[in-house]
C-alpha cells in the first residue's frame, strides 16, 4: 500500500523528501566506498577486526570477489543472493555482495530488504555493511543517526540468520555491523563496528509480537478498502477523501508526536488525535502521569475539580498541580487570587 | 515534563495560545545580541550555503556561497563570516573590571589573593534552533584547525586570515552552550520553550515558526491553527510559505529553486571564464545576474527566520529578569575572559578530543551548573518552585507557632522551633537539612523535626540568626508569616578537585601525550 499517496488523497500529505544535493552526495560516496572492486571496503572492515581475524593479512587488490547478483524479479534476486552467499562461504575468501536482496517474513507477509552490502569473511562469517552519508567527525557521529542505522542493520542481520542456518559449514552472522561514513568534512570513508546485539533482541521481540496482517484485516468491517481508485493517469485518486478517511478510521491509530518523523500518515493521525483532544498529542510522557484520563478535556475538568474521583491519585495530583500553578501565577494578575494563599510574591 | 508543565500545555490547547511556564526570564538577554541564522547544504557536513548575521534587526548582513562544493567559495564565505563576527566577539575583550581571586602560589603552595581581569560584559550569540547551536559547533570544528598562509607558508589551500580564530571562538561558544544556564550562545526555540508552554508537543516546539504562532498568534487566529499554517502551508509550487529555521533547508526548495539557480550560476561562471573578448562583458553581466538571483533566493529563505528570532527577542524582553540571572551571566563573563586570555597567550586551538581529566572536569562542572540552575530558577520564580513543591522537594505555608529553644553549650545559641501549616507533601526524613532564602539574600538552614496534626510540620532553625543569644531581627519567622523551605541546597557545590592532566592515573590512560593537533588533511573531495 502506498501510504504517501493515501496521505495525499486524504489532504494531509507527508513532507518527506530528499534534496538532490544530499542524493548526489550520498551516491557519490557509496560509489567511492565500493570502488576498486571492494578492496577498500574490506580493508576498512579488516582494520577494525580483533582477535585471530585481525592477525590474518589484509586483502590485496585482487583478493575480493564481487559476485554478480542480477536476476529477474525479487524472488530471483533473493535466490541469487542465497546462492552467492553459499558459494562465498564455501570458497573461504573475502567476498563482497553489493546490494543483495533478502526476504523476510514480517507478520505473515513477505518483505524484501536490500542492504548496502554484505561481506563474507574467509572464516565463513558474514558482516552487514551500512553506508551512510552523515559525517563521522573526530570518530563520533550523531547518536540518533547511528542508532537508526544500527536498528536498520539489525533487521538485515535478522533476515540473514535463517540463510546462515541453511548454508552448512558453520556460517554465522556477526553481531557487529560495519558502519561506513564520510570522515570529518571530506568524502573519504571512515568506518566503525557497531554492536547490534541489543537492537537484534529488540527487533526480534517486536517482530514476534506483531499481529499478523490477516488478523488485522479480519477485525476490520467487511468491505474496508484503502484503494484510491486511481484515474487513468495513475496519479489522481477518484475515491472521495471522506470515504477514505472513514475507511482509515476503522483501524485504531496510536498517534504520538514521534510518528511525525517516521510515518507518511502522521499528519492525518495527528489531526484526528487533536480533534479527539487526545493527551498523546502533547507527547508520550504526558500520558504516563495522567492515569486513566485520556482526553485533554477530561484532564482539565478533573484539575478544576469538576469531574473525576478525588481518591484517584492521578486526579488528586492534578488538582494539587492546578492549585499550585494558579497560586504561583496569581500575584501576577494572570489568574483569580485564591483566598489566603499568597506567599512567594512574584519578582 | 512535570505535571504542572503538562497542565500548562493543556491550558494552552483550551485557550488557543501559549501559557506561561515562568514568571521571570531565566536567561540573560544582551542589550545587543549577535543574531546568526545559518543555512547548510544538504548531505554534507559543515558546507554552509548562506547566512544572515548582525546585531541590527533592520540591517542583517547576507552571506552566500554560490556553489557550496567549491572550496574557494566556502573559504570566502568563512572569511566574510569572520569579518562580520570577530569584531563583535572581540569588542568585549578590552573593557575589564578587576576581581580578586585566590590562586595557589607555585612556590609556597599557599592560596594567595591575586587581582585578575574580568570582562565587564560578554558577547551573546543567538541562533534560531538547537540544530543551529550544533551547527555553530560544527563550523567551529571545521575552521579551527585550518592554517593561514601566515601560520604555515607551505600549507596547501591556506585559509584566509582570522578564519581559524573564528573557529576557536565558535568552538568555545558551542562548548559553553552545553553548560546548563549559560547564555553565551542560545537557541531561540529553547529560550521560548523554557518560558512558554504551547498546545503541542516538545518535539513540535522545535519549529520556531510554529512556536511563535502559539505564543503570539496573528490577530484573531487560534494558536493551533496558526502553528499548523506555519508548519505546513505551501504555495502552488509546493514550497513552504514559512521556510524552516534551518540550518537544513526544505528539500522541495532545494530541488525546485536552489538546484536550478546553482546550475545557472555554474553555467554563467563557465561561460564567463571561457568567453571570447567581445562576449566578455555580456558573460560577466550574466554571471552577476545569476549571483544576484541566488542571493535573493537565499535571502527569501533566511529573512523570515531572522525576523522570527527578533520577534522572540521582543517577547523575552517583556519578561522581567530573574534575580540570579546576573550571577550566572557573570560566570559566562568569566568563561569569555578565560578564552580571551588563552587566545591572547597564543595557546593552540582546542583539541579534537578532550583528555580524561578535562572531560571529567567539564562533566562535573556541567552537573554542578545544572544543580545550581535548578535551585536558582526555583528561588527566582514561584512557578518553578510550585513544580518542586509538587515533587515533594520543597514546601511552603503559614507559620502557626514559634517556640524559642537554645543549645546546651556554654554560650547558648538560639535554636527556635517553627511550626507551619502546609498543603504540600514534602518527602523529608527526620533530621534532614532544609534551606530557606532570607529577605537579605542569605540562606538559612534548618532541620526537619516532625510532622504534626492537621497538615502541620515542625522545623528547627539551625543558622542564619547572627552570633548572639538573641536572633537578629527578621531572621526568625513569626506566626502569620508565609515561608518556603526547600530540601535542596541553594548553592550546590561540585565534588572534590580533579588532578592536573599531568597526574592522570593509568586507569584513565595516563598523562596525555603532548602533541600539537595537526590540521585536517586537504583532500580532493573538498570540491566534488
Amino acid at each position: 500500500m502506498d501510504k504517501a499517496a493515501l496521505a495525499r488523497a486524504l489532504g494531509s500529505p507527508a513532507t518527506f523528501g530528499q534534496s538532490q544535493f544530499a542524493f548526489v552526495r550520498g551516491h557519490a560516496f557509496e560509489a567511492r566506498v565500493k570502488a576498486d572492486g571492494g578492496t577498500e571496503l574490506v580493508r576498512l572492515l579488516h582494520a577494525r577486526l580483533a582477535g585471530a581475524a585481525a592477525a590474518a593479512p589484509p586483502p590485496g587488490p585482487d583478493d575480493v570477489r564481487i559476485p554478480d547478483l542480477t536476476a529477474a524479479g525479487p524472488e530471483g534476486r533473493t535466490a541469487r543472493t542465497a546462492l552467492a552467499l553459499r558459494e562465498a562461504t564455501a570458497a573461504g575468501r573475502w567476498t563482497l555482495l553489493d546490494h543483495p536482496l533478502l526476504a523476510m517474513d514480517v507478520a505473515g507477509t513477505p518483505a524484501y530488504l536490500e542492504p548496502d552490502a554484505v561481506v563474507v569473511h574467509p572464516d565463513g562469517s558474514w558482516t552487514v555493511v551500512e553506508i551512510k552519508s552523515f559525517a563521522m567527525v573526530d570518530g563520533s557521529a550523531d547518536a540518533a543517526k547511528v542508532g537508526a542505522a544500527a536498528r536498520q542493520a539489525a533487521v538485515y542481520a535478522l533476515a540473514l540468520e535463517p540463510l546462515a542456518g541453511r548454508v552448512a559449514s558453520g556460517a554465522t552472522v556477526r553481531h557487529e555491523v560495519l558502519l561506513v561514513c564520510p570522515k570529518d568534512f571530506s568524502n573519504v570513508p571512515d568506518a566503525a563496528l557497531v554492536d547490534i546485539r541489543k537492537q537484534l533482541a529488540t527487533t526480534r521481540r517486536q517482530l514476534g509480537r506483531l499481529t499478523g496482517v490477516a488478523d488485522i484485516a479480519a477485525a476490520l468491517p467487511e468491505g474496508t478498502s484503502f484503494d484510491l481508485c486511481l484515474a487513468d493517469d495513475g496519479r489522481t485518486p477518484r475515491r472521495p477523501s471522506g470515504e477514505l478517511a472513514e475507511a482509515l478510521d476503522a483501524v485504531a491509530p496510536a498517534y504520538a508526536p514521534e510518528c511525525l518523523a517516521a510515518c507518511e500518515l502522521a499528519f492525518h493521525c495527528r489531526a484526528r488525535a487533536r480533534a479527539e483532544g487526545s493527551v498523546q498529542t502533547l507527547g508520550r510522557g504526558a500520558r504516563a502521569e495522567l492515569g486513566g484520563l485520556t482526553t485533554i478535556e477530561s484532564v482539565l475538568a478533573a484539575a478544576a475539580g469538576e469531574a473525576g474521583d478525588p481518591d484517584d491519585p492521578a486526579v488528586a495530583a492534578l488538582r494539587r498541580a492546578a492549585a499550585l500553578r494558579a497560586e504561583a501565577l496569581a500575584p501576577c494578575g494572570a489568574e483569580p487570587v485564591p483566598a489566603a494563599r499568597k506567599e512567594l510574591p512574584c519578582h | 515534563m512535570s505535571l504542572i508543565g503538562t497542565l500548562a500545555r493543556m491550558e494552552a490547547v483550551r485557550e488557543g495560545r501559549a501559557r506561561p511556564l515562568a514568571t521571570v526570564r531565566h536567561r540573560h538577554l544582551a542589550a545587543r545580541p549577535l543574531v546568526f541564522v545559518p543555512l547548510t547544504t544538504a548531505g554534507e557536513a559543515g558546507a554552509p550555503l548562506g547566512a544572515l548575521v548582525g546585531t541590527e534587526r533592520d540591517a542583517p548582513r547576507l552571506l552566500v556561497v554560490a556553489q557550496p562544493r567549491d572550496r574557494d567559495m566556502r573559504f570566502a564565505f568563512l572569511a566574510e563570516l569572520a569579518d562580520a563576527m570577530l569584531p563583535y566577539v572581540e569588542a568585549y575583550g578590552d573593557a575589564v573590571e578587576h576581581e580578586e581571586r585566590k590562586e595557589t602560589d607555585p612556590e609556597t603552595g599557599r592560596k594567595v589573593p591575586v587581582e585578575v581581569e574580568l570582562c565587564a560584559d560578554a558577547p551573546q550569540l543567538l541562533v534560531p534552533s538547537a540544530a543551529g547551536v550544533e551547527y555553530v559547533r560544527l563550523l567551529g570544528r571545521s575552521m579551527r584547525f585550518r592554517r593561514t598562509a601566515e601560520q604555515d607558508p607551505d600549507a596547501p589551500h591556506p585559509a584566509p586570515p582570522r578564519v581559524p580564530l573564528l573557529g576557536r571562538w565558535l568552538t568555545h561558544f558551542g562548548e559553553r552552550a552545553h553548560v546548563p544556564g549559560s547564555s553565551l550562545l542560545l537557541a531561540m526555540t529553547q529560550l521560548l520553550g523554557r518560558h512558554w508552554a504551547t498546545g503541542q508537543s516538545a518535539l513540535e516546539d522545535q519549529h520556531l515558526g510554529a512556536l511563535l504562532a502559539w505564543i503570539d498568534p496573528p490577530d484573531g487566529m487560534p494558536g493551533g491553527q496558526a502553528a499548523l499554517r506555519a508548519e505546513l502551508e505551501r504555495d502552488a509550487d509546493g514550497l513552504l510559505i514559512h521556510p524552516p529555521a534551518g540550518p537544513a533547508t526544505d528539500p522541495v526548495f532545494d530541488n525546485k529553486r536552489l538546484a536550478p539557480a546553482v546550475t545557472r550560476y555554474d553555467r554563467a561562471r563557465t561561460e564567463a571564464l571561457e568567453a571570447a573578448p567581445h562576449r566578455f562583458a555580456a558573460a560577466q553581466e550574466a554571471l552577476a545576474d545569476a549571483d544576484r538571483a541566488l542571493r535573493e533566493l537565499l535571502a527569501s529563505q533566511l529573512r523570515p527566520t531572522w525576523d522570527a528570532v527578533w520577534h522572540g527577542v521582543d517577547l523575552l524582553r517583556a519578561l522581567p529578569e530573574g534575580a540570579h540571572v546576573a550571577e550566572r551571566w557573570k560566570r559566562d563573563r568569566w568563561s569569555y575572559t578565560g578564552h580571551r586570555d588563552r587566545v591572547r597567550a597564543g595557546e593552540p586551538p582546542q583539541p579534537r578530543r578532550d583528555d580524561a581529566v578535562t572531560a571529567a572536569r567539564k562533566l562535573a562542572a556541567r552537573e554542578t551548573a545544572q544543580a545550581r540552575l535548578d535551585a536558582q530558577e526555583a528561588l527566582d520564580d514561584p512557578l518553578v518552585m510550585a513544580a518542586r513543591r509538587l515533587a515533594g522537594e520543597a514546601f511552603a505555608g503559614e507559620v502557626t507557632e514559634v517556640v524559642m529553644e537554645y543549645t546546651q553549650a556554654k554560650v547558648a545559641r538560639p535554636r527556635p522551633l517553627v511550626t507551619l501549616r502546609t498543603a504540600d507533601g514534602p518527602h523529608v526524613a527526620d533530621g534532614a537539612t532544609l534551606h530557606r532564602a532570607l529577605p537579605d539574600g542569605r540562606t538559612q538552614s534548618a532541620e526537619f523535626v516532625a510532622y504534626g496534626p492537621g497538615g502541620t510540620l515542625t522545623v528547627r532553625l539551625t543558622g542564619g540568626m547572627g552570633r548572639g543569644k538573641v536572633p537578629d531581627t527578621g531572621s526568625v519567622p513569626e506566626p502569620g508569616h508565609h515561608v518556603c523551605w526547600t530540601l535542596f541546597d541553594h548553592a550546590p557545590r561540585g565534588g572534590p578537585d580533579l588532578p592536573d592532566p599531568e597526574q592522570t592515573p593509568w586507569t584513565h590512560g595516563g598523562p596525555p601525550a603532548a602533541v600539537a593537533e595537526a590540521p585536517d588533511p586537504v583532500t580532493a573531495e573538498d570540491r566534488l
